[in-house]
């Protein structure tokens, strides 16, 4: 009972920090209340018993947070001016609107909270990673024989997504032309 | 960018050491305690933010070279596949088969030893050379960009 308190906690205090993060006009509030959703987010990971996923998430965000930090302080301006349009944002609103429904939807089939979501069938996969992984890996971290040993497959497509986004950064940051523009005959 | 006051810059020359054993610690018993490369290389490359934060782009440009760091990202990325066709043509096995647990670990090496695990180990220094040397590039490419406007400052 007490954790499910906690949980609420959590919850609500990620969302007024987006809120927050959404509606203020202050770009250094804005940053501070991303790092807050983030850290409460590692916490919630934590009291779910991830610590994996709570070491990358908070490690992740602090070093996210340092560099939004400083880039939003080296800007001259930090306030967002000017209003929003109309139009847009009766389009966003109805299109969240309609998101929101098919969710509702969705999460009505999804098991409780608390439940693993393949508890019911006999013979599935994490059954059979959660009885025979250490014997077949020798890993005693469960997460690390997942996700390099029965699904390296997945791991090799994020490492091509970080290589794609160095590529991309390198290319559209770069400072000058690799080689200089003809100048045009006249 | 300059660098910051006198008291960072040696607080800060003690600590980026400890952030950096601590990212390695992280990485090597992966396959033991939670973390594994992804984090830990986040680590290796914060202990790096901290030197270019602290000391100026210059500085921390030249303890990590850009070709150096671009050379460590694809070792990283070449190791990994290297160890997923290991898997594949040793034996009869399959991409990213576990040959070196299955082959050589079967019989004396216990599982909550710093060596077992087969290849999974070995994946994980990896994608911790990988992921640190990517995200220190990537972030030398942000901090190096300056919108037009803001040309003419520093």
């Amino acid at each position: 009972m007490a954790e499910v308190i906690l949980f609420y906690f959590l919850m609500a205090f990620i969302l007024i920090a987006a809120l927050i993060a959404v509606e203020t006009t202050d770009l250094l509030s804005a940053v501070i209340c991303v790092g807050a959703i983030g850290f409460g987010c590692a916490l919630f990971f934590l009291f779910l018993r991830a610590p994996d996923i709570a070491i990358t998430q908070i490690v992740v965000e602090v070093l996210a947070l340092v560099i939004l930090i400083r880039v939003t302080i080296s800007r001259n301006a930090t306030f967002v001016t000017g209003d929003r349009e109309f139009f847009a944002s009766v389009v966003s609103v109805v299109i969240l609107m309609m998101i929101f429904l098919m969710a509702v939807q969705v999460l009505n089939s999804l098991p409780a909270f608390g439940d693993a979501v393949f508890a019911e069938v006999t013979d599935s996969a994490s059954k059979t990673y959660i009885s025979q992984g250490m014997e077949k890996t020798g890993a005693a971290n469960i997460v690390s024989a997942v996700i390099l040993d029965f699904r390296a497959y997945d791991t090799l497509g994020e490492a091509t997504v970080l290589f794609t986004s160095v590529i991309g950064a390198a290319v559209i940051l770069r400072k000058r032309p690799r080689k200089l523009p003809e100048e045009p005959q006249i | 960018m300059k660098g910051m006051s006198i008291i960072i810059k040696t607080i800060s020359s003690w600590i980026k050491i400890l952030i950096f054993l601590f990212g390695i610690y992280i990485i090597i018993f992966g396959h033991l305690t939670p973390g594994g490369g992804f984090a830990g290389g986040v680590i290796l490359a914060s202990s790096y933010v901290l030197i270019m934060l602290a000391y100026g782009r210059d500085y921390s440009e030249k303890n990590l070279p850009l070709p150096i760091a671009s050379k460590l990202d694809s070792a990283g990325a070449l190791m990994f596949i290297a160890i997923a066709l290991f898997g594949l043509f040793y034996g009869a096995g399959s991409f990213f088969w576990n040959f070196i647990q299955v082959k050589f670990f079967a019989d004396g090496h216990a599982a909550f030893d710093l060596v077992s695990a087969g290849t999974i180990p070995l994946s994980n220094i990896a994608i911790g050379l990988k992921v640190a040397a990517s995200l220190f590039l990537v972030i030398f490419a942000l901090s190096t960009f300056r919108p037009a406007e803001n040309n003419d400052k520093e």
